[in-house]
């Protein structure tokens, strides 16, 4: 029988073990598991349903998830044009995710307003929320919203968990 | 009976108060002299058979008096046929009687006209913005109202910006010319004829 305290090499598990940092395994866990809360205000919104459905399959990235609920996102897709009325409710939206959380400007009129330049469109929903990657096209394609996606969880694999964590928790106890 | 038979009848009933039925492309259109008397007349309208409003829009005729013109299109479901009525507002008034009692449908579109111009409906039950927020400051529509929008805030509740133009507002061109010169682009208004190209192209 093995012995319980065997700390040396052990040929039996061999090739079962892998080496990381808590960091980079709690990054790990957070960008495959990215679940999106759909703002769909316009027409990309269907864009959006689209990379839900089987064809483009969001959920390949471990974020078919959508959450009609803030508090259980950690992404949200504005997907469509953002009026000015609209502007307080989604900010508020926002406001209730729990952090930490990712923004999505889906399309042009996400992104800048889009071909609607009049008194009721708000010209960019990073004029409300901080952006983490825009996305050209009216409406994108599926695959620039996967790609967007991608470019997300590249972002949240870098980002040090585990030090913000820390750092935070240093802070808070001041 | 047709939409002239009905037009003709609705102004036996009422007499001068009803210009001559109007012809344009078989759509009859009848102007009503007193802004007042709409409730009366629609009501009339109704008990002939007009049981759809199809809507009611209004006009800016900026600089003019006067100012607003409100429209509303009434439809007969059961022999199809279609006319419209059409009324001036002045300024200064800015208010006619809601005809929300005889179609219910013009609830909201008495609240659009009321957010987007302005003009106030007496006897409406509910008349609130209808698309901009509650105490959004201005009236979008008018023609003294710039596109690019004025500078409003509400705090906690929202605020606009005034938008970028980039020399715009882009306007098409509705001609038969080839695409380059019906494609959006800045027009100043002599140049917005058919035909006459932009000089930006030259």
């Amino acid at each position: 029988m093995q012995s319980q305290t065997e700390y040396g090499y052990n040929s039996k598990i061999e090739g079962d073990v892998v080496l990381t940092t808590v960091d980079a395994a709690l990054a790990w866990f957070r960008a495959n598991s990215v679940w999106p809360m759909p703002m769909g205000l316009a027409c990309c919104a269907i864009e959006l349903m689209a990379v839900g459905a089987s064809r483009f399959d969001i959920s390949r990235f471990g974020s078919e998830v959508m959450r009609f609920s803030p508090r259980q996102s950690d992404c949200m897709i504005v997907a469509g044009t953002v009026t000015y009325k609209m502007a307080g409710s989604l900010k508020r939206i926002y406001d209730q995710m729990a952090e930490p959380k990712w923004v999505i400007a889906m399309g042009a009129c996400a992104s800048t307003g889009g071909m609607y330049r009049s008194y009721a469109t708000l010209q960019g929903v990073d004029n409300i929320v901080p952006v983490d990657v825009y996305v050209s096209g009216c409406p994108p394609r599926p695959e620039a919203v996967l790609d967007a996606l991608m470019k997300i969880q590249e972002k949240i694999k870098k980002e040090p968990v585990l030090q913000d964590l820390v750092a935070f928790k240093q802070l808070a106890g001041k | 009976m047709t939409a002239l038979e009905s037009a003709n009848q609705i102004k036996a009933r009422f007499g001068d108060l009803v210009s001559e039925p109007a012809e344009f492309r078989s759509e009859i259109t009848l102007k009503i002299a007193d802004a007042e008397k709409i409730f009366d007349i629609c009501s009339f309208a109704k008990g002939i058979g007009f049981d759809y409003l199809v809507d009611i829009t209004s006009i800016d005729n900026y600089g003019e008096d006067p100012r607003w013109t409100v429209l509303y299109h009434l439809r007969a479901i059961g022999n199809g046929t279609e006319f419209r009525i059409k009324i001036d507002v002045s300024e200064e008034k800015s208010e006619i009687p809601s005809v929300l009692p005889i179609w219910r449908t013009a609830n909201w579109h008495e609240r659009e006209i009321y957010d987007m111009m302005g003009i106030r409906f007496r006897g409406h039950p509910d008349l609130r913005r209808i698309l901009m927020w509650e105490g959004y400051p201005h009236h979008p529509l008018r023609k003294d109202f710039p596109l690019a929008g004025k500078p409003t805030e509400l705090p906690g509740v929202a605020f606009t910006r005034v938008t970028p133009m980039e020399g715009g507002p882009f306007v098409t061109l509705p001609s038969s010319g080839d695409s380059i010169e019906r494609e959006p682009r800045v027009r100043v208004p002599e140049q917005a004829e058919p035909g006459i190209s932009d000089k930006r192209l030259k």
